[in-house]
């Protein structure tokens, strides 16, 4: 099978990426250190390119309503155009399709991201949902634009220099908020646990927006850094932390799921029906090693199973994201079954780290 | 890329292999190895005393991405193992020729002559290259 390239492969290819296939893409895992691209993001500045991801534009009249059934959160949280809010799509039974951010733009045009590996099901779903619940609506997808995230604490500032006349229009939009500027769409979120923008534009300018930001000194990230940043951060990933098989509830993401409003939405019921038996809890490696995903946890309320586990740069551990008995407290010690030993970890509030700094 | 020393031997588990003036051997991974792994941050070594047999699982490297496993080149004894690599890992990514893991007595020095040379190695990973 051909993997599929975004518009800056040769850029990846001219800066010395390693390229590996994730999910059928040709991607950059690292361009040199991945502990120095780790380092970087938490300090400076790095891109990323997530040209993967989809955008999905949802346009009609009543698209509010469809949303409020068609997504876990609720979108009534969105009244200013330009909010943002992250959210689980559900399957009828409460297992996760995907994880997505919507952009409420105006009644007439809200704006999804979908993840790459899942667009194709995500899009199918959205689109027998409408017909069902909503057949006045356009539902399309934008392989067409390119995605670049540009983050760290000097993220903004060095993508203020790269895109004239991008400061006015972006210096006072808060966290979780977009707006548009021109063909592009300039939005301040991200998957790093530090500030910055995601930048979709079009396929074509991609490639001059990605030289220009590299001029200004803002450094290429591979794939590789982007897991331990969003790690770190506390960020699930989605089929490795939580899938179609596994309840929001269970995999840390109650917070993102509406249970107190009147609403009904996709899954509520399933949900309701099902309380969490288990929970997502962060684990700090006290031995020496190296936590990984799928190693089992000990716990004295049972077993459990790590979903995400790596080497945190920013604290010099090993760090993990488990999902273990819902007894589980914080400050538990568990034991973590790593090749023939058993090896102790702690169990902490995530995220590990933001804004620059360790939080364990 | 460096090349791999052509006083070594190999394996094709990409170990590098080193006979020292005493008769002993040092083990490490070969740069092809550690540009595979990315940035090393653990290193597990075996117990010193302990008796291997050739391909015997004895070690493990772990990097950010992914934990490999390290294979004992022939039989023989582990007479030492380089601590040095607990609170510097990275030295493997910087210097993998000198980075050795653990020490070796081999039961006979045969079997590391009838190991790989420089040249047959190359030819090994060019062919994992294509």
């Amino acid at each position: 099978m051909t993997l599929k390239q975004t518009p800056l492969n040769a850029a990846h290819r001219a800066m010395g990426a390693k390229m590996v296939d994730f999910g059928g893409w040709d991607m950059p895992v690292n361009y040199g250190s991945q502990l120095d691209e780790h380092h970087q993001v938490r300090n400076d500045s790095g891109m990323f390119d997530v040209s993967h991801m989809r955008v999905v534009d949802i346009k009609g009249s009543g698209i509010r309503n469809f949303l409020r059934l068609l997504l876990a959160n609720n979108v009534d949280k969105l009244q200013q155009p330009g909010k943002a809010l992250y959210s689980c799509m559900l399957l009828d039974n409460g297992g996760v399709i995907d994880d997505l951010i919507v952009y409420f733009m105006s009644e007439e045009w809200f704006r999804i991201v979908v993840n790459a590996g899942t667009a194709d099901k995500d899009i199918a779903w959205m689109k027998k949902q409408a017909a069902k619940h909503a057949p006045q609506l356009a539902i399309s997808d934008h392989p067409e634009l390119a995605m670049i995230a540009v983050q760290g604490p000097n993220a903004r500032a060095k993508v203020w220099e790269a895109l004239p006349g991008s400061k006015v229009l972006t210096e006072n939009l808060a966290p979780f908020n977009a707006v548009e500027m021109g063909t592009m769409f300039i939005a301040r979120t991200g998957y790093t646990g530090e500030d910055g923008f995601e930048v979709m534009i079009p396929a074509k300018a991609a490639p001059l927006f990605w030289a220009t930001l590299a001029e200004k000194g803002v450094k290429p990230i591979g794939l590789g850094a982007r897991d331990t940043l969003r790690l770190e951060a506390g960020m699930n990933l989605y089929g490795q932390d939580m899938d179609e098989t596994i309840s929001p509830l269970e995999s840390g993401l109650a917070w993102t799921v509406d249970l107190k409003s009147e609403r009904d939405f996709i899954g509520k019921a399933a949900l309701l029906a099902n309380p969490p038996k288990r929970k997502l809890v962060g684990l700090v490696l006290l031995d020496r090693g190296v936590l990984r995903s799928h190693q089992q946890v000990h716990t004295a309320h049972g077993a459990g199973e790590i979903t995400s586990g790596s080497f945190s740069p920013t604290l010099d551990k090993s760090i993990a994201l488990a999902r273990v008995p819902k007894d589980v407290q914080v400050g538990d010690t568990v034991q973590v079954a790593i090749r023939d030993k058993m090896l102790a970890a702690k169990v902490v509030k995530y995220p590990f780290a933001r804004n620059g700094k360790g939080l364990i | 890329m460096m090349s791999n020393p052509d006083n070594l031997k190999y394996t094709t588990s990409h170990e590098w292999i080193k006979t020292e003036a005493d008769g002993s051997i040092s083990i490490g991974i070969t740069q092809h190895a550690q540009e595979l792994l990315g940035d090393m941050v653990f290193v597990e070594s075996p117990k010193v005393g302990r008796k291997l047999k050739a391909k015997e699982e004895c070690a493990v490297v772990e990097s950010v991405k992914a934990a490999a496993d390290i294979y004992a080149p022939v039989s023989g004894e582990v007479t030492a193992v380089n601590s040095e690599l607990d609170d510097k890992p990275e030295s493997i990514n910087s210097d993998p020729y000198a980075a050795w893991m653990f020490k070796m007595k081999p039961d006979n020095p045969s079997d590391v002559a009838a190991l790989m040379d420089a040249k047959a190695y190359k030819a090994l990973v060019d062919s994992e290259a294509h």
